[in-house]
């Protein structure tokens, strides 16, 4: 939930070790430049690139102001990072569990090939394969077509592992057994959980995020596609109304409680906190795994109709902020630093806080939900939590092992999906493929 | 990946635009047939053709049976399909048969004995827009799955035909038995019937499929009479009865349907595509819930067009090709962990499978069916 974790503020600095094109391959045209509007995309990807913090500076009226022009930029795809994770939060989501459905290492391989080759055209604003027009009237076009026309729209592709690509029902599927990192843990019970096993797991993930959701949405069903027979959507999510902000200095967005959510989040720009609490390091395990990062994804049910009708006072002792401003119990302004003491020993925000929790801080960038209504009525929405973590046995754990316990905001929320995933580093250039790291040399 | 398209596509497209137009079979009782008929003359062992070549347009055949037995004469287009025909000619009979046919090559056949392939004799229509070479291999494919296809009907019609017997004798057992098996060689071949638009929604509509105004006939409406009231009424051995007149509807008239390369690959795929909406669903045999055995005979229907494809397919796209082998020998496995040898359909009833069972199915049939759907790409493309 608003897991406000909080921490030191610290000074912006523009992302510094992305690669200034965005280009992924031979320059394929955009969707932009089919509009005519030639290279326009691709300018204004490296423009992009030179610090995506510069494009969402708050205006005098306190909103982001972003210039028109970059709306719709491509965020480079390649880097020492995955984009998607440190990148600023774009406004929606579509995120994707797979189940690998070949036991062929080779075949697994050649898909992460492709899916890489797609996802760096996809990102840029290029159509995939051959594209959605043009080419045999026989025959079904390579890309579906509905982002046809579209600008970039800072769309980025995250792709992560999950535990059961290393091993599952004691088989070492791939050959990959010896090589699960150690803090790619089973995710323990927590209390309160209630996880739809269909809502749950998966040996792949792919993180969708774009300012269109037309766009998200198309990455995810392009990528299912030219995967099937190797894989299968094993679950996926929609998302929109980012919750949390990897932009302090930008409005901070609320969740469907209504509440800011997202104050005290770190900063996609802060590379000390970044290094600290969200990169894997060189010297934490596998090698495979250096400067990539644990992903934690939970699908959140809130009981919207309960909450609607609780006090306004009740809703913000339970949080432990005031609903307007933010402000932390018995404090001013949104940013002021939170007197733990002062807020319920259950408070939502206390419970999370890094000092309650040994100094634990997390990356969130989950999304707000709604599937329609539940078939009793009620609407089912909520928020699809997805934080990134350095570990998450010292990360999101030891958080949500705190609030499953303790949290008053337990009887307004229910823990109905979960998913753990190894998220690699990035993809260095355009011979480097989704998790080559892993399968090492012989691939 | 993508080849280069070759001349082959521009082959078909005009073969496709070359509809010629069968024209009705009039008997001639003046022997030896009019003034500038083809003279077609047919015996046990020969057919003898008074000219090979000749103007498009209307065409008359002045056909006269000198042999001891009923014989046939057909005009087939490239693929055999069936430009018009005429049975039953008896011996020392003598009949004229008229066509419209366009610019093209041909073939006429006669049937001593009304069986088999025939003895056959290239003919050439000519003519402006004549058609371009076709690649010979793909003619044979097209052919070979005409075969096909009207063996599918005409083995269905016995089938169909038991199944209407136990219906019109009130035998809601006998006819449950016998209903899935009747509706395979249809099945099978589906996207074939559909393309003459008639017979489809007369046979194999389902209640949620009808127009407004649309009596609600065929198959399932029967189904829904076995399995949901158990109990059969006047009107639904009517029903029975009407079924097996449209069944021999599309019997005789498939042989006439249009087929090329590219129909007969994405008709394949088309099958898949009924599986992936309506069977996986259990939508189409709601009420006896045997869907899988439908499943079945759509995917051998879409197998049977494939490896008559295969030869072309991959040469042109060896990579589609593996694929496609693969992914046809994994969706097999996968219907063969539902079979059951004691019920009628030979599988379990589908109700009976449960969501992860039939989300496996599903990832099946999209692992199929994507790659599939490449195939007309590769017949009609050339490295």
């Amino acid at each position: 939930m608003t897991r406000d974790d909080d921490g030191t503020s610290v000074e912006s600095t523009a992302v510094g070790d992305e690669p200034a094109t965005g280009d992924a391959n031979g320059r394929a045209p955009s969707r932009r430049s089919l509009l005519g509007w030639g290279g326009a995309g691709l300018a204004l990807g490296a423009v992009a690139a030179g610090g995506t913090a510069v494009a969402l500076r708050p205006g005098s009226d306190g909103r982001p102001a972003v210039p028109d022009d970059t709306l719709g930029a491509a965020v480079p795809f390649h880097g020492t990072h995955q984009a998607g994770i440190a990148t600023a939060v774009q406004d929606r989501l579509h995120f994707a569990a797979f189940d690998v459905t070949t036991d062929d290492r080779a075949e697994l391989i050649a898909l992460l090939k492709a899916w890489t080759k797609a996802a760096a055209r996809m990102t840029a604003g290029a159509a995939v394969g051959e594209g959605a027009v043009g080419g045999l009237a026989e025959a079904p076009p390579d890309d579906t077509g509905e982002a046809l026309g579209l600008p970039p729209s800072r769309l980025t592709l995250t792709f992560g592992v999950g535990p059961t690509l290393f091993e599952k029902d004691g088989t070492d599927r791939f050959g990959l057994k010896g090589r699960r990192p150690e803090a790619l843990i089973d995710l323990p019970r927590f209390p309160g959980d209630n996880l739809d096993r269909k809502r749950s797991g998966g040996d792949l993930c792919v993180q969708a995020c774009a300012d269109d959701p037309q766009v998200a949405v198309h990455a995810i069903r392009n990528l299912a596609r030219i995967g099937f027979g190797r894989i299968a959507i094993r679950w996926s999510q929609l998302g929109f109304g980012k919750t949390s902000s990897t932009t302090p200095e930008a409005q901070t967005p609320r969740n469907m409680m209504g509440f800011k959510d997202g104050t005290r989040n770190i900063s996609g720009t802060d590379t000390a906190a970044l290094d600290k609490h969200v990169w894997v390091g060189g010297r934490d395990g596998p090698d495979w795994m250096a400067g990539g990062s644990y992903l934690v994804a939970r699908r959140i049910r809130m009981h919207i109709e309960t909450w609607d009708r609780t006090s306004l006072k009740e809703q913000e002792d339970i949080f432990g902020r005031d609903k307007g401003e933010g402000a932390p119990v018995g404090e001013k302004r949104e940013r002021d630093e939170p007197n733990l003491k002062a807020m319920l020993p259950t408070a939502h925000v206390r419970l999370a806080h890094p000092d309650t929790n040994g100094g634990a801080r997390i990356l969130r960038r989950g999304y707000s939900f709604t599937d329609g209504t539940d078939g009793l009525g009620r609407l089912d929405a909520g928020l699809f939590f997805l934080a990134y973590q350095r570990d998450v046995r010292n990360g999101f754990i030891p958080i949500q092992q705190s609030l499953a316990r303790d949290d008053v905001l337990n009887e307004y929320i229910q823990h109905v999906g979960s998913g753990i995933f190894a998220v690699p580093p990035g993809v260095r250039d355009k011979n480097d493929w989704w998790g080559r790291e892993l399968f090492g040399r012989s691939a | 990946m993508r080849a280069l398209r070759s001349s082959v596509v521009t082959a078909i497209a005009v073969a496709a635009s070359l509809t010629a137009v069968a024209g009705c079979a009039e008997k001639n009782d003046s022997k030896g047939g009019g003034k500038g008929a083809i003279e077609v003359t047919a015996s046990d062992t020969a057919c003898e053709l008074s000219t090979k070549e000749f103007p498009a347009g209307h065409v008359r055949l002045a056909v006269e049976n000198k042999g001891s037995k009923v014989t046939e004469v057909y005009v087939y287009a490239p693929g055999d399909r069936i430009v018009t025909e005429r049975e039953n000619i008896g011996p020392g009979t003598s009949v004229e048969i008229t066509a419209e046919i366009k610019p093209g090559a041909y073939e006429i056949a006669c049937k001593p004995g009304m069986k088999g392939d025939g003895i056959r004799q290239k003919v050439t229509a000519t003519g402006k827009g004549a058609t371009a070479e076709r690649d010979p291999k793909l003619d044979a494919a097209v052919a070979a799955y005409r075969k096909y296809v009207q063996r599918q009907a005409d083995e269905t019609l016995p089938r169909a035909e038991k199944f209407a017997r136990a219906v019109k004798a009130g035998d809601v057992e006998a006819a449950k038995q016998a209903y899935a098996v009747s509706r395979v060689g249809w099945e099978r071949t589906e996207p074939v019937a559909e393309s003459f638009g008639d017979i489809d929604p007369k046979v194999d509509v389902r209640e949620d499929g009808l127009s407004d105004g649309q009596k609600w006939t065929g198959w399932h409406k029967l189904e829904k009479a076995l399995w949901e009231s158990e109990k059969i009424s006047d009107e639904d051995a009517a029903l029975a009865d009407r079924l097996i007149a449209d069944l021999k509807d599309w019997q005789k008239r498939v042989g006439t349907a249009e087929i090329t390369p590219t129909s007969m690959a994405n008709g394949a795929k088309e099958l898949l595509d009924e599986v992936a909406t309506g069977k996986v669903t259990g939508e189409e045999e709601r009420y006896s819930h045997t869907d899988l055995l439908d499943f079945q005979a759509n995917v051998e229907g879409a197998k049977k067009a494939y490896e008559l494809l295969r030869p072309v397919a991959s040469k042109n796209d060896p990579e589609l090709a593996k694929e496609l082998d693969k992914q046809f020998a994994a969706i097999e496995k996968r219907l063969d962990k539902h079979r059951d040898s004691d019920s009628a359909d030979g599988f379990v009833s589908y109700d009976t499978v449960g969501k992860g069972a039939r989300k496996e199915l599903s990832d099946g049939v999209n692992a199929l069916a994507e790659p599939l759907s490449k195939l007309a790409a590769a017949v009609v493309t050339t490295k």
